[in-house]
């Protein structure tokens, strides 16, 4: 087994390292990076105060329907029915809605993976803005009330007091969700996208060395997790020695 | 300066505020007095908004606050609040605690803020500490910290909600005696306090507010030498030993 596995990376390490490590790092850098960006704009939505039928409730009114519809806010509700389908559903399904799905109503040509990694970045999106809100949550309500009552608007309070104290609960969890999401990235092997489970097909379908392979793939997702993991923590105690 | 009519405010089924009418004058220092669960800090906290009551107006300088074209952002500039958890932002330095509401809300320029940021704290005792954390201070050096804070935005009034209720009693004093020092300026004060001889000491008029309402009123020597409610009697008795 030994001398297979030497034999397989000497004829096939550019396809592991070149293609498969290189490929799933790029995937899970724009799944992470789009997922940070919108998840960022579903937190705010979620955690938003729009209230557009507030007129509605002329006599403040506490029960009932009017009150119900005077304190509905369509865009925290869009956000959080978002963030309940994504989580809700495997992501081998989200992976075919994009790829065999999408296409059929978004005339876009791309190839399939522009949409692994849309499905990817969507998917992280609504897992990344929970830990935005979870986050900007665990922000002691004080400092928004301190804030505001020095005369500083919504934004200022959020720009200049809370999120920079949340910022050291969301990055580290940020850091994780990058890691679970590199190997998510084996799922898009389903699609042939060129990411490490790619290369274990593709050389399984040539070699029929199965155990092996596996073996190989598997000590390559480990040194990356295991590296980010290293670099998580790091960072974590860097920011609590401050 | 503020003046409250017919104040109503409920948390679900609980009412806490049933009907305040109050006026606070230029210059005065009200002290808010009674039980724990009567309604002291919901009606200050009302005063500058971080409370929205049910019904009932507030007056400062003449305007209605509760109005909602009101913009309240410009308004609670000239209210300056300190709260009974200080609040200091444990991000920034003391002195960054202090200049960051001048600078990004009345946009003085960074120098200015910080020059008149270092006077304040040098009045209460703080200078030395300015490019410290705020996290590294003590208890009372953080209240300090927070009345400073408040003042650099050059407030009318200055309302204090239980300034000395989180800090070891040994840190009171050194609180006190900065907000006495304010008073004495001749700054409006509402002072929502457990410190019955403080509030004796500073206060023009002593409020007693009891179960949503406002239950008797006077100079601290009616409230705390001559009681004529039997709820502010039983109160008063229960504090005083």
């Amino acid at each position: 087994m030994f001398e297979n596995i030497i034999m397989l990376l000497e004829k096939y390490w550019q396809v592991f390292l070149l293609e498969g490590l290189r490929y799933t790092i790029i995937l899970s850098a724009i799944a992470v990076f789009f997922g940070v960006l919108l998840g960022a704009f579903i937190a705010l939505g979620r955690m938003s105060s729009i209230k557009p039928f507030k007129f509605i409730n002329v006599n403040k009114k506490k029960k009932g329907f009017i009150h119900w519809l005077a304190n509905f806010n369509p865009v925290s509700w869009i956000c959080s029915v978002y963030i309940e389908v994504i989580r809700g559903t495997p992501l081998l399904l989200q992976l075919y809605l994009f790829v065999f799905g999408l296409p059929k109503i978004i005339p876009i040509k791309a190839d399939y993976f522009f949409w692994v990694s849309l499905a990817l970045a969507c998917n992280s999106a609504a897992y990344v803005s929970e830990l935005f809100r979870s986050g900007i949550q665990a922000v002691d309500y004080g400092q928004t009330e301190a804030a505001r009552s020095l005369g500083m608007n919504k934004a200022q309070t959020m720009l200049r007091v809370v999120m920079p104290q949340a910022i050291k609960n969301i990055l580290p969890a940020v850091g994780n969700e990058f890691i679970a999401i590199v190997k998510e990235t084996s799922m898009a092997s389903t699609f042939f996208v060129g990411e490490l489970m790619t290369s274990y097909l593709k050389v399984n379908g040539v070699e029929y060395l199965a155990l092996e392979i596996l073996i190989i793939v598997g000590v390559i997702y480990l040194a990356l997790t295991f590296t980010l993991s290293k670099l998580v923590l790091a960072y974590e105690r860097r920011l609590n020695s401050k | 300066m503020i003046k409250t009519v017919d104040l109503y405010k409920s948390f679900g089924d609980l009412q806490v505020l049933k009907g305040i009418n109050e006026h606070v004058a230029p210059g005065e220092v009200v002290s808010i007095i009674g039980p724990s669960g009567g309604g002291k800090s919901t009606f200050l906290r009302c005063l500058n908004m971080l409370e929205t009551p049910d019904s009932g107006s507030i007056f400062f300088e003449g305007v209605d606050i509760t109005s909602e074209k009101v913009d309240i952002d410009l308004h609670r500039q000239k209210m300056g609040m300190v709260f009974q958890h200080f609040n200091v932002f444990p991000h920034l330095s003391v002195l960054e605690n202090v200049t960051l509401a001048p600078t990004i809300v009345k946009k003085i320029g960074k120098n200015e803020a910080a020059e008149q940021a270092m006077e304040l704290l040098n009045r209460v005792g703080l200078a030395e500490k300015a490019n410290e954390r705020a996290t590294s201070l003590s208890g009372g050096q953080k209240q300090r910290l927070a009345i400073v804070r408040a003042l650099a935005m050059e407030p009318d009034v200055m309302l204090f909600d239980e300034p000395t209720s989180a800090l070891d009693p040994e840190m009171v004093g050194e609180v006190l005696e900065v907000i006495k020092g304010l008073v004495k300026t001749g700054m409006t004060s509402v002072i929502v306090t457990h410190e019955m001889g403080f509030a004796k000491e500073v206060s023009d008029r002593v409020v007693f507010i009891d179960g949503g309402i406002v239950a008797e009123e006077g100079t601290p020597d009616d409230i705390f030498n001559h009681p004529q409610n039997p709820r502010t009697k039983d109160f008063l008795s229960k504090v005083l030993y």
